[in-house]
Order: C-alpha cells, then structure tokens, then sequence
C-alpha cells in the first residue's frame, strides 16, 4: 500500500466517523466536533490530491494546499460562529442542547 | 470561450467590492451610520446590477473577468453569464426593497449604540455580497467560500432578536448549512483529485461519465439539497425563517435558499451536460414533488402567519427541483432550452419577489395587531387594505394564477411534462396549486372578515412601508408580462455556446 493510498483512507474514515457523529448524537457540541472530524478528513484527502498530482520534480501540487489553507479558515470561522451561539443558548436557558423536538 | 477577461470585467469586481466594502466601512463607524453607507450603496449596487446585465444583453456573450490576470486553471475566474445578470438583478432588486422597508424597523440609534441595527445592516450588505459572489463565481472552490460566507451572513439575521427560539433556530440552520458544505467541499477535493481543475469551463470540457464524478456530484448535491431545504432536509427552515424579523425572513426565503439551487443548475446543467442521467435527475423530481406535497399540506395546518409562509417557501423550493427531470434528456443536446429550464429558473426569479412580498406583509401585520395568529386577523384586510392586497398579489404568483411569474413559471414546467410524456409531474404541480391556493384563502378569508369588536392597531403603519412590500408583491405579478424575448437573457452564455466559440 502506497503512502497516498494509506492517508486517503484515513482521510476516509474520519469522514466517516464524523458523518456517524454528525447524525447520530443529538447534542450540537458534539454535531459542531464531528463537523470538525469531517473537514480534518476532507483536508487529509486534499494533502493526498496534492502528493497523487505531483508533477515531475516537484514534491506536490501547490493549489490543494493553498485551498487546505482557506479551507481551515473557512471551517475554523464556522465553528466559532456555532459555539458562539451555542454559549449565547447555553447563558439563556441554562442548558446545550436544541430541545426534544431536535 | 475568450481566453482574456472582457470588457466590462471590472463591473463583477464591482458587485463584490462594493457591498464588501459597505460592510468594513459599517464596521469601522459603527451603528449610527451603518444605514445610511447602506443606503447609499444600494443604489449603486442596483446600478452595477443593471450594467452586468445590459453588457451581457447587448453582447450576447459571458462577461469574464480573471483575478490577478492569472487564467484558470492557476487563476480564479468571475463569470456572468445571462442566468447570473438575472439573479444579480433580481438580489440586487430584493435587496433595495428591503433596505427601504427596514429603515422603519431598525432605524439608526441616536444617542447610544445599538447592536440590532448595526448587525442588520452590515449583514443585509453581507448577504448581497456573497450572493454576488455565488452567482459570478467560476470556480468551484471559490463558490464554496461564498456559500460559506452566505451561511455565516444569514445564521445571525435569524437571531437578530435574540429570543431563546430564534437562538434555538439559527444553531440548528448552522449545524445544517455546516453538513450541507462540508458535503459539498468533499465532492470539490474528489473533482480535483480526478481533473485537476475546479474551473466550471475547464472542468465541464474534461469531465467523463465514471465513479469519481458520480461520486463527487451526489456529494456536491447532497450538500447543496441541505443548504436549499429540499424536503427531507427542510426540517432547519420553518422555525428560522418564521422566527427572523420581517425584513431578514423576506432576505433568507426570497434570496439565500436560491443561491445552493443557483449551484445545483451549474453542477447539473454547466459542468455535466454531456452526462446527463435520468435516474438520478427523477430523484431530484421526487424530493421536490414530496416537498410541494408535504410543505402544502402542512402549511394548511399552521397557527401563525409567518410560520404558514415558511411552510409554503419549503413547497415553492420542491417546483425549482422538479426542472431537473423535466430539463436533462440525453438524447437531446442542449438541456437549457427546453421550456423546464426556463421554467425553473423564472420560477426561483418569481418567487423571490412574491415571497419577500408575504413575509414583509406579514411583518406589517404584526407589527399592527401585536401578534400573528392566523385566527386573530378579522378586520385587517379593512385596516390594511395596502398590506393585505399584496399579500394577497404574492399569494396569486404562488398559487400560479395568471397574469404573474407564478403562472408563467408553473405553465412552462407543466407543458414541459406533458411534452415529455413525465404526466405524474403535471399532477403534482396542479395539486400544489391548489393547496397553494388553500392556505391563502384561508389567510385571506380570515383578514377580509369583520371584526367582532373593532380593531385597534398598537401602532400606525408608515404608507411608505405598504409601498415597498406592495410594489415588490407587483414585481412578481409583472413578471407575467413579461414577454418571452427578454427570457432569452436567461439562455445567454450556457455552456454549448462557451465552447464552441
């Protein structure tokens, strides 16, 4: 098995993982944790792209890691912004979770 | 397609730098000027809104405009083609009556500062800006980020009030949005992976029919379906669209659930033309008849007002997904020009308008009664006469009665699938058209009736206010008017017509 080969596959089960999470559990800390599980997976797989794309002579494609990049920004971005509100609910009701309706 | 940027290139540029702009210059000066720098961007977005479509009109081409000068597949390219000048044009439209109608409701503070107008605004510039962003993008990571800054605009408008339900509200859209584009940016790196370009162009010259692109695309769609709420992810769109003030609720189901169905045409219809797959698109018909079915039935069954039309946003979006099924046949060449695809994209256009419409009147009425039981509206049609007639305008264009955009819309999908022999898509548009027209006369009868005892209003409502949400409503019923030639905007710049010159 190849190098690439074996951090594809870790970069697919993280998804994975994190998709299970992401449906199964019904508390939003959690949901917010296995979203972040999902983009490390989605980031791995990008790496990969960037090692399997490597033209002759270079170590690996630049643009993947230029989007791995932004997108880290992007999901680091999105996870505040959920936890914020998640804090903001927790400070009005007292608890974390979205209800028995959720 | 030219390989250099065009003529009126800038002007994207422009539709992206000025709301962003709007948006630091609010956050620098703060709440006290955060309405005015919106207002007077408005109409110099409207304006730029009107050029991008005058260019593309007069040269019949794409606008292009490449970042940095660096072509794709290095470079980032922004593309307007006609269906983007018409969705600029409808956001840009939208947005400017909205603006209006918000100056009564979160008016510049005058002594201390407050959060809910300075939030208000800065993100109603936000929102329009990465509209923007989503209707030029060219490149399918680009669009990701602007998806991204869309979700992160329109999250806190829900929560503007800060009411328990509303908080309740947004972190559940977040949570949906966030699975929608984490989908959507897993199917992009798997696109990558096998083309090695994320350029629309490029990409829609490259792609052949094999398990990566299927992969990738049911990925992508599947993000995108979460973001739009097609049923069965429309769970997150009722208690956030019904629980936002007015104005934002008018934003959020008139514009922000267009922008992942805007994505899903080019996906479909602009990267995989030539790999049209009629399973799959029959999917997407179903998802969106079960939509119309359940979003109508349950809407017949609400209490309040707001959640009625919020229920109804989610039937509207299943008619946008029907296209799919009416528009992809293999055997022809050119899905875009059939009537479905027009269709389709008419009724995103006309919808937005009705839709914003309802939720302002709505607002209004409110406003005026103190609440927004369905049961407690005896007498408003007689107090509000301006406000209910364009509730009721709004309501003619969803039901799909002539003349509005509604009815041209509706007609179109529905003489595409009879012409296609797809007969069990006619049944489902003429069913929703009929439970359409059920929870609007239930609405209507309620505020036309007398009241028992008189009514008293616990506020005046401004005529300007009635004004905007009446000329937006009629915007919606123009569309009906509107004859079949400007409809070729819509074709200008798909994708047969980019490669072979």
């Amino acid at each position: 098995m190849s190098e690439a080969t074996l951090y594809g596959l870790c970069g697919a089960v993280l998804v994975g993982l994190g998709l299970f999470g992401l449906i199964v559990h019904p508390q939003p800390l959690r949901k917010i944790l296995a979203f972040n599980l999902i983009g490390g997976g989605v980031f791995l797989l990008f790496g990969v792209v960037a090692r399997r794309g490597a033209a002759a002579g270079f170590g690996g494609d630049p643009v993947p890691h230029a989007l791995i990049i932004t997108g880290i920004v992007v999901a680091f971005a999105a996870t505040a912004l959920a936890i914020a509100l998640l804090l903001r609910l927790f400070q009005e009701t007292g608890r974390a979770t979205l209800g028995s309706d959720g | 397609m030219p390989n250099s940027a065009t003529a009126g290139g800038f002007l994207l540029v422009l539709a992206i730098v000025l709301p962003v702009s709007g948006v630091l210059l609010s956050l620098v000066l703060g709440g006290r000027h955060a309405e005015r720098i919106a207002l007077i961007l408005m109409p110099a977005g409207l304006a730029v809104a009107l050029a991008i479509a005058a260019a593309v009109w007069r040269t019949h081409n794409v606008l292009q405009y490449f970042v940095g000068n660096w072509n794709p597949p290095l470079g980032v390219a922004f593309r307007a083609d006609g269906l983007s000048a018409a969705m600029m044009l409808t956001a840009a439209l939208l947005i400017c009556g909205i603006g209006l109608f918000a100056r009564g409701q979160f008016p510049s503070p005058q002594q201390a500062e407050l959060r809910a107008p300075l939030v208000f605004w800065t993100l109603l510039l936000a929102v329009w800006g990465a509209l923007n962003a989503v209707f030029i993008g060219g490149d399918l990571f680009n669009l990701y980020v602007a998806l991204e800054l869309l979700t992160f605009a329109a999250v806190p408008l829900v929560s503007l009030d800060g009411r328990v339900e509303t908080l309740a509200a947004a972190l559940r859209y977040l949570l949906f949005a966030l699975l929608g584009s984490i989908l959507y940016l897993l199917g992009a790196v798997l696109l990558y992976g096998a083309y090695g370009t994320l350029d629309i162009a490029l990409l829609s010259g490259r792609i052949n029919a094999g398990p990566i692109a299927w992969a990738a695309i049911s990925l992508m769609t599947a993000g995108l379906l979460a973001k739009a709420a097609l049923y069965p992810f429309h769970l997150w769109l009722p208690p956030a669209h019904a629980g936002a003030p007015a104005p934002a609720s008018a934003i959020l189901s008139g514009l922000v659930v267009k922008a992942p169905f805007f994505l899903a045409i080019r996906l479909w219809f602009d990267i995989m033309p030539r790999m049209p797959e009629r399973t799959a698109a029959q999917v997407l018909g179903i998802l969106g008849a079960a939509a119309i079915l359940v979003g109508s039935v349950v809407a017949l069954r609400q209490v309040r007002l707001k959640l009625l039309i919020a229920y109804s946003t989610v039937a509207q979006i299943g008619y946008l997904f029907l296209m799919f099924p009416l528009a992809i046949k293999p055997e022809m060449g050119h899905p875009w020009n059939t009537t479905a695809w027009t269709g389709g994209v008419l009724q995103a256009i006309s919808h937005a308008f009705a839709k914003a419409a309802m939720f302002m009147a709505a607002g209004l009425i409110a406003e005026a009664l103190g609440h927004d039981r369905i049961a407690g509206l005896s007498g408003i049609g007689r107090a509000l006469p301006i406000t209910v007639f364009a509730f009721a305008l709004g309501g003619v264009s969803l039901m799909g009665l002539p003349p509005s955009g509604g009815f041209v819309a509706k007609a179109m999908l529905l003489t595409a699938a009879v012409a296609e022999g797809q007969w069990w898509w006619a049944l489902v548009i003429l069913a929703g058209g009929l439970l359409a027209g059920g929870y609007v006369f239930l609405v209507l009868a309620r505020a036309l009736a007398d009241a028992s005892q008189p009514l008293t209003l616990l506020s005046p409502i401004s005529p300007s206010r009635q004004a905007v949400v009446v000329a937006l409503a009629l915007c919606a019923v123009l569309l009906g008017f509107v004859p079949l030639r400007p409809l070729e905007l819509l074709q200008i710049g798909r994708p047969d017509i980019a490669i072979g010159g």
